[in-house]
């Protein structure tokens, strides 16, 4: 009976440590993401100011904001977005609705999967090889460096996310709608199109911002392809600036007026992120609730 | 008979109207097929050009070096030597600093927020961490330079240097200036990157397990620690793995969180507290001052392992995050 307790008390014991390590742990973790969050908001709302929206990068030493690199963001997503969308849209077509159990299509999913996570800053290396040198060549070197190609880079990266959010939006769509359609003579391309694709529309759009959100933080992928540009430009064909690549030059320098730039933009970036996400999450939960 | 070759004629022509529409049908689906398909064959063909483009681009570092490349430590601009070992070794000691810390807290984590936390703290808090997921690693980079490095500098470098370093066998990993920037920094920047990653991964597959099982153990008079050790824990060790695996993968890939914090030192030392370079941070660092090509296919080549590397740690994680789903749909 003795020993019966004994065990019982052990038992209890190591419960109680394991339970108390696991709050432990959510506390230690959230700690560490919130001191993170707090010195963003801190230090950025302390450099943020109209001009940061107004003026161009500027020389250290002088007042300045970030407005060529807003632009230049802004412009390279969009078109990332305009060049992988309906790629990613047409792959996540097909792996639901043709290859849904094929051997073919097991793979392309699986290889999709690696590509979403695979590292950022090979896909930019892969662009700089295959497009900037060749088209570097060709132009006997009028085009290097440019936003063409930094959108290239994103869209690399946003074409997984696509696929992946796609396909899976297709497959919870229910096969009797297919059924019935398919049962009224509809042809194959117009039932996906207009009825599949339209029902899964929610999904698919959020999936679309998931993706617009991971390419504004990304910076790896554009130090070579987009590099940079101290002044406002609008030619693909050029370098361009972007919010990314210009907090890492201006944070990695010795000048305080940079260091706050960089945390102003920071911000921006932050906020727009975690907008999007809540963005996403908000659509997909009026949409479950229907 | 006229009204019957009347109607014979007519429905000639509707079913040469329907037989033409059904041509055209078939046609335009066939096309549509063959879009759709074109489309995730280049999923395929992008995975393979890209493994194809960066070797071609290393090839000339590749042939310069030979072997010698992955076996020599000397990484010297001016003299156009290069050996991926400095970078390789920063690279794979960051990341298992980052898992040694990541999984244990993830696995915290996951465990409270399935087992513990009451019902209506869990979605908050799931929701936080996915939202945390998604914050920009340029982000974590420079809080790692301007608030974390400085504090590390001030308190614990310090302290870590006369407590740990003074042990025997495992002091001379601890030992060093305390720069506040180094491998143990990037190490920790990193965990608290893939923390997020590694947390949903856990907690999604957690909650897969059924609950029947799990209602049983209880029933039996079994603690949440047993439940969770003996039940949930084998039923999906191999998931958990593959999570476990997919942390890694970010982690040896991530350039901005280590290229901030890391200090781009190119000579190799055993101590923690040192800079030093990861791949990643090393062509984030040189790749657009490269003046001379073997400069530029050495990095290129960098890039090439890494790509080897991840895809196979990727690869092997989708492989166990495979299995478990094949359980489930037993």
């Amino acid at each position: 009976m003795n020993d019966h307790e004994r065990l019982y008390r052990v038992r209890r014991l190591k419960n109680r440590i394991a339970m108390a390590l696991s709050c432990g742990a959510t506390l230690f973790g959230l700690l560490w993401l919130v001191w993170i969050l707090i010195t963003t908001l801190i230090n950025g709302f302390k450099a943020l100011n109209l001009a940061l929206f107004t003026q161009m990068t500027p020389p250290p030493g002088t007042e300045g904001g970030l407005a060529n690199a807003f632009y230049g963001s802004a412009l390279m997503s969009v078109l990332a977005l305009l060049i992988g969308t309906p790629i990613g849209l047409a792959a996540g077509i097909w792996l639901a609705e043709f290859a849904r159990h094929s051997k073919l299509g097991n793979t392309v999913r699986f290889i999709n999967d690696i590509l979403l996570s695979a590292p950022s800053i090979v896909l930019g290396l892969f662009i700089y090889t295959a497009v900037i040198l060749p088209l570097n060549h060709l132009t006997n070197h009028q085009v290097g460096f440019s936003a063409f190609a930094g959108a290239l880079a994103l869209a690399l990266l946003v074409i997984p996310v696509v696929v992946r959010t796609t396909d899976e939006m297709l497959q919870l769509q229910p096969s009797t709608m297919r059924e019935a359609a398919l049962a009224l003579g509809v042809p194959q391309w117009k039932l996906t199109l207009q009825i599949v694709l339209r029902a899964a529309k929610a999904g698919v759009v959020t999936g679309v911002l998931l993706a617009l959100a991971r390419i504004t933080g990304e910076t790896a992928p554009l130090l070579f392809t987009a590099f940079g540009n101290q002044f406002w430009s609008s030619n693909l064909l050029k370098p361009i600036a972007s919010v990314p690549v210009v907090i890492f030059q201006y944070a990695m320098s010795p000048f305080d007026d940079w260091h706050a730039i960089a945390w102003a933009g920071a911000l921006v970036l932050t906020l727009f992120v975690l907008c999007l996400s809540l963005l996403s999450r908000l659509i997909l939960l009026r949409n479950r609730s229907h | 008979m006229t009204d019957n070759t009347q109607y014979m004629t007519s429905t000639s022509t509707i079913t040469d109207a329907s037989e033409a529409r059904a041509a055209r049908d078939h046609r335009h689906d066939m096309w549509f097929r063959r879009t759709m398909m074109g489309a995730g064959m280049l999923v395929l063909v992008l995975l393979l050009s890209i493994a194809g483009s960066t070797l071609w681009g290393g090839s000339e570092a590749f042939r310069t070096f030979g072997f010698g490349f992955l076996t020599s430590t000397q990484w010297d601009v001016v003299n156009g030597q290069f050996g991926a070992v400095v970078p390789v070794f920063g690279t794979l000691v960051t990341s298992l600093l980052a898992l040694l810390i990541a999984v244990p807290v993830s696995f915290g984590i996951a465990i409270f927020l399935t087992e513990v936390a009451p019902m209506w703290l869990r979605m908050p808090i799931a929701s936080a961490i996915e939202l945390l997921a998604g914050i920009p690693s340029i982000i974590y980079g420079m809080w790692g330079l301007f608030v974390f490095g400085p504090f590390m500098a001030a308190h614990m470098a310090p302290w870590i240097n006369d407590h740990l370093g003074a042990l025997p066998l495992v002091g001379a990993l601890f030992q060093g200036p305390p720069l506040g920037i180094g491998m143990l920094t990037a190490g920790i920047v990193l965990a608290i990157m893939i923390t997020p990653f590694i947390t949903s991964v856990m907690h999604e597959v957690f909650r897969s397990v059924p609950t029947t099982l799990k209602e049983s153990a209880y029933a039996l008079g079994n603690t949440t620690w047993e439940v969770v050790w003996d039940i949930v824990l084998p039923y999906t060790r191999s998931a958990v793995v593959g999570g476990i695996f997919l942390g890694l993968g970010r982690a040896l890939g991530e350039t901005m969180a280590v290229t901030f914090v890391l200090g781009n030192a190119h000579q190799f030392s055993a101590s923690l507290l040192m800079p030093s370079s990861s791949i990643a941070s090393v062509i984030a660092n040189e790749f657009s001052e490269a003046y001379t090509d073997l400069h530029r296919s050495a990095l290129i080549a960098l890039g090439f392992l890494l790509f080897v590397v991840t895809f196979v740690v990727l690869a092997a994680a989708r492989l166990m995050l495979m299995r478990l789903s094949r359980k489930e749909g037993l």
